[in-house]
């Protein structure tokens, strides 16, 4: 209930501009090894509005997708979708397991320390478009050997 | 029948019980994970690392070996395995020593033995990479029921693939099968009870 009424306040927060934000919450990219061509984005999503996803850009990699992963009997499969839906209110996490955005012919190696800076498109159901600049720090392969950082589990 | 008498019954049960446990022959250890045993899977394992050394399974004898396959330009299932694995290994303290990872990787066209190679050592230094032509890897993951298949998206593809890790005793057989949403703490669990148990 609590987190209901804070969810609604700072909806309300957000939703004052003429335009609603949508929040971007800790964005990170997955750290690659040299020659590895593809990685993904990860991020927590709430918009303030019913939205969609629907385009996502990043001057770090010449293809940029939406992709869900699912299992069935244990087969990984991973599919471009057109659009992530965002319901007004409601967090999306893009992470391990679920949605991510997936960074494919890397133009160099993303490597820890580094911040790669992503576009998100967004539209809302009026067919608004917002235009979300964020910068996603590259995080190791590795967390364990990550020093000096607040831990974020998976 | 007088509740004195039902009692007695009971106790002259129970002490039967307890006889006759003591007499019969410890249970089969309890695994968290699918049990294998006596399924010929991966049977003649023999593949070759990144640096073209010939790996088995038999050379690990002593040690629970874990196969993973999957693929390298993966941003989700195939680091989070082998992270996994590499929590395994923490929980397992003393023991890690006695647990090898091989990753298999189902794309040998774009997974280079130097890119294999650097991904294992960014998880742990111990994993080994391993990889052969396509036709061999197609073969390989057949003896295990892999599953695996290109998918196109934009100018490039991505790859569907079984996410179950096999695990094998210190002697070389394959004994379990652990799905990919397994937590560390139970697949560290049958580890430790392969150690114990494998005779």
């Amino acid at each position: 209930m609590k987190k209901l009424l804070a969810v609604s306040l700072l909806t309300l927060c957000v939703a004052m501009p003429a335009v609603a934000q949508v929040k971007v919450d800790d964005p990170w990219v997955r750290a690659t090894v040299p020659q590895q061509r593809a990685t993904g984005a990860f991020m927590q999503l709430t918009a303030p509005v019913d939205a969609r996803l629907v385009e996502v850009q990043s001057p770090a990699a010449a293809v940029v997708e939406i992709h869900e992963m699912t299992m069935d009997n244990d087969v990984m499969r991973m599919r471009a979708i057109e659009s992530l839906d965002l319901p007004a209110g409601q967090t999306v996490e893009l992470k391990p397991g679920g949605y991510h955005v997936m960074l494919i012919d890397l133009k160099a190696q993303a490597k820890e320390g580094d911040t790669i800076p992503v576009t998100l498109i967004v539209e809302n159901k009026d067919g608004q478009r917002e235009t979300i600049e964020i910068a996603a720090p590259v995080r190791p392969l590795n967390p364990a050997q990550m020093k000096h950082r607040h831990g974020h589990g998976h | 029948m007088s509740s004195g008498l039902s009692r007695l019954k009971f106790v002259a049960i129970a002490v039967v019980a307890v006889v006759l446990s003591a007499c019969t022959p410890p249970e089969p250890p309890r695994f968290n994970a699918a049990n294998m045993t006596g399924i010929e899977y991966g049977k003649d394992f023999r593949m070759h690392d990144a640096d073209g050394r010939e790996r088995t399974i038999a050379e690990f004898r002593g040690k629970v070996v874990m196969i993973f396959f999957g693929f390298i330009q993966c941003p989700d299932i195939c680091p989070t395995a082998l992270l996994r694995a590499v929590e395994i290994r923490n929980l397992l303290g003393e023991d890690a020593r006695h647990m090898q990872l091989l990753f298999v990787t189902v794309d040998p066209e774009r997974d280079s033995p130097e890119v294999i190679k650097a991904y294992m050592e960014a998880f742990d230094p111990s994993f080994i990479g391993l990889r052969e032509s396509p036709e061999r890897t197609r073969e390989i993951a057949d003896s295990f029921h892999v599953l695996y298949n290109k998918v196109p998206t934009g100018d490039s593809y991505t790859m569907d693939h079984t996410a179950t890790t096999f695990i094998f005793d210190p002697t070389g057989r394959l004994r379990l099968a652990a799905p990919h949403i397994m937590p560390a703490e139970l697949i560290a669990d049958d580890i430790r009870t392969l150690l114990r148990t494998t005779r």
